[in-house]
């Protein structure tokens, strides 16, 4: 009955779209106020029983309803209760279900936070969300209804959830990237719109903006949780595959990166007005493109969703009048008028149009490669596979380029930089940042290595230019405190996430370089010794879990000859699925990672063993979560919470 | 002029589409006919363990086999290690493909998982994973007595999909030569 009302309230939710894209819009046309106001309450009326089919779906997965299909492939009565929860979005129906809870969540949070916004320009956006909406709940009703039943005959238990998703990680993992995903929807909406009215102007990219840079943050968050829960879940200490579907995820994340500092330039100065509503086009596709890459099989992937050639052709279509749609509205309504203030080749506008170019080209360098492997296949030229060596050969060198001109662009002024007031404040920084890195290796390592020298003098290179553009900032000012209060939250958030970008190449190019691995057999008493960490191997026993039986090692780890820690690494076997799962322990340090996994047994109370030494692989995740921080921050600033009364033709310098 | 401009993402998408479109129609797991109940390709390459010791696909004509693409940077290769330990003490013999790995950590690797291959081709550049059609590793082909190749599983090979193995092993094929 409760999964019923569930599939009934979608079918209200989905009525609603359709009216909510079709009446406010429809309003905007006819100047029909009266429609236009209708909007928000449909934005409401359709996150609400979103909201309804949402819950409805997590109640059968709580009381254990095996009679809907969905929970019984999902579930499982001994699941511990927050994995029944988590399990809402462990397979394809229901991950979609969260993607349209959070779509109309957003929709409503545009409708409740722009008051600012004139009328006809929230009909508009709230009617183009209304679009996607109903692409998605008609895709979830005609293909994929997380709410069929097994009737009469249901089973007595569940076929459990894929003990890989049973983790804390993946309770939080989906939703965040969703909310990236979903979020670039407001910032295609808005882009969609501004074409429909004709009013691309600098008000138009304020609007946009805090939306776009949450909706950044959030994927940002997204991507680095997965690859937090790779590392630690997968048992073998890797953190990036460069995998299809992180590739999906990574790609609208390069393009939203690249969109936040298009629309910083469109706001602040004007330009760039028509690239600007390209990558907001482009963020959103990608987003889609990503959906329908994981589900429609035409790839192969370890993230496999259950995958069925008619969803693909449906995704497909919906692509196609998304995609293609606003393309071609694009194509006919781009503003094409030169734009009204000038900049010299070497100003802030040049050089972050030169990092759009880099981080677009990133973007379809990766999109090339994952899809490669297709494009040969449909050509018919056979089978091929595009491994972490092309990805890595393209990307590392775009990357250091787009350092470079990172550092550059936080110190040149708009409009127009001298040469050589660049000259004079950036010397300091380049030469210290190739120092210390040319000397890094042979302090930190053993020798001289070209990956740590590049690596760490990119990373030093954008600490120190952010570093002194910080310090200037305060040349004039006798009372620190108070220019500390003037400076914006948009200029604390931009440092932190630039900082951030530094401490991520760090964490990569260390632990990518000075990681030590053993593989070794272990019986209990045998010790070894990884750079001048001592583990000794106890034994294991068997322990019992909820729904899980493991052998759990013990192993000590000293250094100097005093314990540093005990780690118990486990190889679990799941009682309904079957298969072995292996749950390393970790040690986790700012600066090291110790990492000991559970191979195979050996017999005799012998496992093989593996043991990680990863120097810096936190810094990996750290410097993505002050990226999040600093899109956050951005938006807390002043200036999106003034009351515009007329948004047209505004502009702040 | 300018204007025409503006469709050029729109061009690149419709390309796009039209590439995802025929994709629907491939399945990535599935051999390209072109070497399904066709001999195995012919290859000149060594054997892992030995540099100067020559391996041709003669090595293992004459019986039934499975040929296991596998390399020491693949994730799933790791998840799959155990099963294949499990199907070679049953008596299948595998012949090991050791594909665009380095010698020594592959070697390591056999030595401290344990080692399930009769012997393992070294192909380093990936010329016979070419020939093959090999998407990523895992990936397992059956080689029947005659060297022709009767099926190709990509990824990892789990206890169901070994027990469809074996049934189809069982079954023979209808065309080959006893």
């Amino acid at each position: 009955m409760i999964a019923e009302l569930g599939g009934f309230s979608l079918i209200l939710a989905l009525f609603l779209s359709v009216v909510l894209a079709i009446v406010p819009l429809s309003g905007t046309i006819t100047g029909n106020e009266i429609w236009m106001n209708y909007a928000k309450p449909l934005a409401t009326g359709q996150f609400l029983f979103v909201l309804v089919s949402f819950l409805c779906l997590g109640y059968a997965f709580v009381v254990d309803d095996f009679s809907v299909a969905y929970v019984a492939n999902h579930s499982n009565s001994q699941m511990p209760m927050q994995y029944k929860i988590s399990a809402i979005w462990g397979g394809h129906e229901g991950s979609l279900l969260l993607w349209a809870l959070i779509l109309s969540g957003w929709t409503i949070a545009v409708a409740i936070f722009s008051n600012s916004l004139p009328l006809d320009m929230l009909a508009r956006v709230l009617s183009v969300m209304g679009m996607v909406a109903i692409g998605f709940i008609l895709f979830m009703l005609m293909t994929s209804s997380p709410f069929e039943r097994y009737l009469p005959n249901f089973p007595l238990d569940g076929g459990d959830l894929n003990p890989l998703l049973q983790d804390f990680g993946l309770i939080v993992h989906p939703p965040m990237l969703y909310m990236g995903y979903v979020g670039f929807s407001v910032a295609f909406a808005f882009a969609i719109a501004a074409l429909l009215s004709g009013q691309l102007d600098a008000a138009w990219a304020r609007w946009s903006r805090p939306w776009t840079n949450v909706a950044w943050a959030f994927l940002g968050m997204g991507i680095t949780l997965g690859s937090w829960w790779a590392y630690y879940e997968l048992g073998w200490g890797g953190w990036w595959f460069w995998d299809p579907v992180e590739n999906a995820s990574l790609m609208p994340w390069l393009v939203g990166t690249a969109l936040v500092h298009s629309l910083a330039v469109t706001e602040k100065r004007g330009v760039f007005k028509s690239w600007t509503v390209l990558l907001a086009i482009m963020a959103f596709s990608l987003s889609l493109l990503g959906t329908f890459l994981v589900r429609s099989g035409v790839l192969t992937s370890v993230h496999a969703f259950a995958t069925d050639p008619e969803r693909g052709l449906f995704i497909l279509v919906l692509l196609a009048i998304t995609i293609g749609g606003s393309l071609i509205l694009y194509a006919i309504k781009a503003p094409n008028v030169r734009s009204e203030s000038s900049f010299s080749w070497l100003s802030r506008e040049t050089l972050l149009l030169i990092n759009n170019v880099f981080l677009t080209v990133m973007a379809m360098t990766v999109l090339l490669g994952t899809l490669y492997p297709l494009l040969i296949d449909a050509l018919g030229q056979g089978k091929i596979s595009v491994g972490p060596p092309y990805f890595n050969a393209v990307f590392v060198p775009i990357m250091g380029l787009m350092s470079v001109a990172l550092g550059l662009s936080v110190v040149a002024r708009w409009r127009n930089t001298s040469l050589e007031m660049v000259r004079q404040r950036l010397w300091k920084p380049a030469v210290g940042s190739l120092l210390i890195a040319a000397v890094f290796p042979f302090v930190y390592g053993d020798g001289f290595d070209f990956s740590v020298f590049f690596g760490m003098a990119i990373s030093l290179w954008v600490i120190f230019t952010v570093g002194l553009e910080f310090v200037w900032k305060f040349r004039h000012s006798a009372n620190i405190g108070k220019r500390l209060s003037q400076l914006s939250m948009s200029y604390y958030g931009m440092l932190l996430a630039h900082l951030g970008v530094a401490v991520t190449a760090i964490g990569v190019t260390l632990v990518s370089v000075y990681s030590q691995e053993r593989d070794i057999r272990m019986a209990p008493g045998d010790k070894i010794e990884v750079v001048g960490y001592e583990f000794e191997f106890q034994g294991s026993q068997r322990v019992k879990g909820p729904n899980y039986l493991a052998d759990q090692g013990q192993i000590v780890v000293r250094l100097d000859n005093e314990e540093l820690t005990r780690l118990k690494p486990e190889k679990r076997q799941y009682n309904v699925q079957r298969n072995m799962m292996t749950e390393a322990d970790i040690d986790a340090g700012l600066f090291r990672d110790l990492y000991v996994a559970l191979g195979e047994p050996l017999g005799g109370g012998a496992w093989a063993v593996r043991v990680h030494y990863k120097p810096y692989v936190r810094w990996l995740w750290l410097g993505g979560l002050m990226m999040t921080l600093g899109g956050l921050l951005t938006v807390t600033d002043k200036r999106y919470r003034k009351k515009v009364i007329n948004g047209k033709g505004e502009k702040y310098a | 002029m300018p204007r025409l401009i503006l469709f050029v993402p729109l061009v690149l998408f419709l390309i796009l589409g039209a590439l995802l479109w025929k994709g629907l129609s491939l399945d990535p797991r599935e051999l390209p006919s072109a070497l399904l109940n066709k001999p195995f390709p012919d290859f000149n390459l060594t054997a892992l363990r030995n540099p100067d010791q020559p391996v041709t696909k003669n090595d293992f004509a004459g019986k039934t086999v499975l040929v296991n693409v596998w390399a020491t940077w693949c994730p799933s290769c790791r998840d799959e290690h155990a099963q294949l330990l499990a199907i070679a003490k049953e008596g299948m013999p595998i012949i090991g493909l050791n594909y665009k790995d380095e010698r020594d950590k592959a070697i390591t690797w056999l030595t401290q998982l344990g080692d399930p291959y009769q012997f393992n081709i070294f192909d380093q550049i990936g010329m016979l994973g070419l020939d093959l059609g090999v998407y990523g590793a895992p990936e397992t082909y059956i080689v029947d007595a005659q060297g022709i190749v009767r099926h190709r599983h990509v990824g990892v090979v789990t206890p169901e999909v070994w027990t469809d193995m074996k049934a189809m092993i069982a079954k023979g094929w209808a065309d080959a030569v006893q």
